[in-house]
C-alpha cells in the first residue's frame, strides 16, 4: 500500500478524462451519422480511435505514473501486432485478388477469356 | 502490513529517467516491479488478452478484405427506429456511452480506495456493475435482433458477405463475455469492500487491480467500435 501513496490524483483529472471520452465518442459517432466517406473517414475513426484509448490507458489504467520498466514491458509486446497486420493485409489482398480472377467476380479475367470466343 | 513508515517505489529504487531508469529495475537481482504483484500479473494477463482481441480483429480484417461479396453496412444492420425515426447506428452509440459512464465511476472507485473511503468505492462499483449488465442486456438485444428480425447467421446472412456473421458473433461475443465476468469480479470485490475484508487485509490493492481489467474491457470495445461499427 505503501507503494501507492504516489498515485493518489486530485479528482478533477479524472473528470475531465471522463468528459473528453463522451465528447470523442461523440464525435467517433458523427463520423457515421454525417456519413463522411474514404480517407477523411478512416482517419477521423482512428484519431479519435487513438485518442481514446491513450485517455484510458494513460490517466484511467494510471500507466503515465508507472515506472517505466512497466511501461515498456507492457506496451512494447503489441507492437509486434503490427508485422501480424501487415502481413494479414497483404495476404487479404492476395486472396481478394485470387478469388476475383478464379471466381470471375470482377470481369479481369473474364475480359481476357472471353477475347477467345 | 501497518507498517509507519511509508517509502515510495521511488525511495527504495531510485529515479532514473527513461531507458537508464529500465536497465536499473531489470538489473541487479532484485525484483523488476516494484508494484503490488497483483497489479503486475493483471497488467501481464491483460497484455495476453490485447494479443488475442488483436487476433481477432486482424482475422476480421483479413475476412473482410479478402471476400469478393459485398459488406454488410454496419450504420444499416444497427440502426434503431426509434419513435418513428430511423437513426443508424444509434444502440450502439448508447452501449458506447453506458462502458465510458461505467470506466468513469471505476475510475473515481479507484481513486476512493486510496482514501479507503469504504461506502464510495462500495456504492461506485455497484454502479460501474450495474453499468456493464446494462451493456451486457443492450448486446442481448442487439444479438436477438440481428438473429430473429436480420436473420444473421455465423455461416451467412441476407445482406451480403458470410464472413460478417462469423466476425461479429466471434469479436462481440468474447467482448460481452469479457464485460459479463467482469460485472461478477466487480460484485464480488464490491461486496468484500462493505464487509471490511481489505481493511483486515490491510490492503485496498485489489480495487485497483479490478479496475485495471474494467477499463481494459471499456478499451476492447473503442478498437471494436471504430473497426466494426465503424469503419
Amino acid at each position: 500500500m505503501a507503494q501507492e501513496s504516489a498515485q493518489e490524483h486530485p479528482i478533477s483529472v479524472y473528470f475531465i478524462v471522463w468528459g473528453a471520452l463522451f465528447v470523442l465518442s461523440a464525435f467517433s459517432y458523427m463520423v457515421d451519422y454525417l456519413q463522411f466517406q474514404g480517407y477523411t473517414r478512416w482517419i477521423l475513426i482512428l484519431t479519435f480511435m487513438w485518442m481514446k484509448a491513450g485517455a484510458i490507458v494513460a490517466i484511467f489504467m494510471h500507466m503515465r505514473w508507472e515506472r517505466p520498466a512497466l511501461i515498456y514491458a507492457i506496451l512494447g509486446p503489441p507492437l509486434c501486432l503490427l508485422v501480424l497486420v501487415g502481413f494479414m493485409a497483404v495476404e487479404g489482398d492476395f486472396t481478394s485478388l485470387t478469388r476475383e480472377m478464379f471466381f470471375g467476380v470482377s470481369n479481369v479475367f473474364d475480359a481476357a477469356a472471353g477475347s477467345g470466343h | 502490513m501497518a507498517q509507519e513508515v511509508v517509502t515510495t517505489a521511488d525511495q527504495t529504487f531510485g529515479t532514473k529517467p527513461g531507458w537508464e531508469g529500465v536497465v536499473a529495475d531489470w538489473s541487479s537481482d532484485r525484483q523488476t516491479f516494484p508494484v503490488h504483484w497483483g497489479k503486475a500479473m493483471m497488467w501481464i494477463f491483460l497484455l495476453s488478452d490485447t494479443f488475442i482481441f488483436s487476433c481477432f480483429l486482424t482475422g476480421y480484417m483479413n475476412v473482410r478484405m479478402s471476400t469478393t461479396d459485398p459488406w454488410p453496412n454496419p450504420s444499416e444492420v444497427f440502426a434503431l427506429t426509434i419513435f418513428g425515426n430511423h437513426i443508424p447506428l444509434i444502440l450502439i452509440a448508447i452501449m458506447t456511452f453506458v462502458l465510458i459512464s461505467s470506466s468513469g465511476t471505476m475510475a473515481m472507485a479507484v481513486n476512493f480506495s486510496h482514501r479507503r473511503n469504504k461506502k464510495a468505492i462500495f456504492w461506485l462499483m455497484i454502479a460501474t456493475a450495474m453499468f456493464g449488465a446494462t451493456f451486457v442486456g443492450m448486446q442481448a438485444f442487439e444479438w436477438t435482433k440481428l438473429i430473429v428480425e436480420e436473420g444473421v447467421r455465423p455461416w451467412g446472412n441476407p445482406m451480403g458477405a458470410a464472413q460478417f456473421g462469423s466476425s461479429f458473433f466471434m469479436i462481440t461475443g468474447f467482448h460481452g463475455m469479457h464485460v459479463s465476468a467482469g460485472v461478477i469480479y466487480l460484485l464480488v470485490v464490491a461486496n468484500r469492500v462493505r464487509t471490511g475484508f481489505y481493511d483486515r487485509k490491510g490492503s485496498y490493492d485489489t480495487v485497483e487491480i479490478a479496475g485495471l481489467y474494467w477499463h481494459f474491457v471499456d478499451l476492447v470495445w473503442v478498437f471494436i467500435f471504430a473497426f466494426f461499427y465503424l469503419w
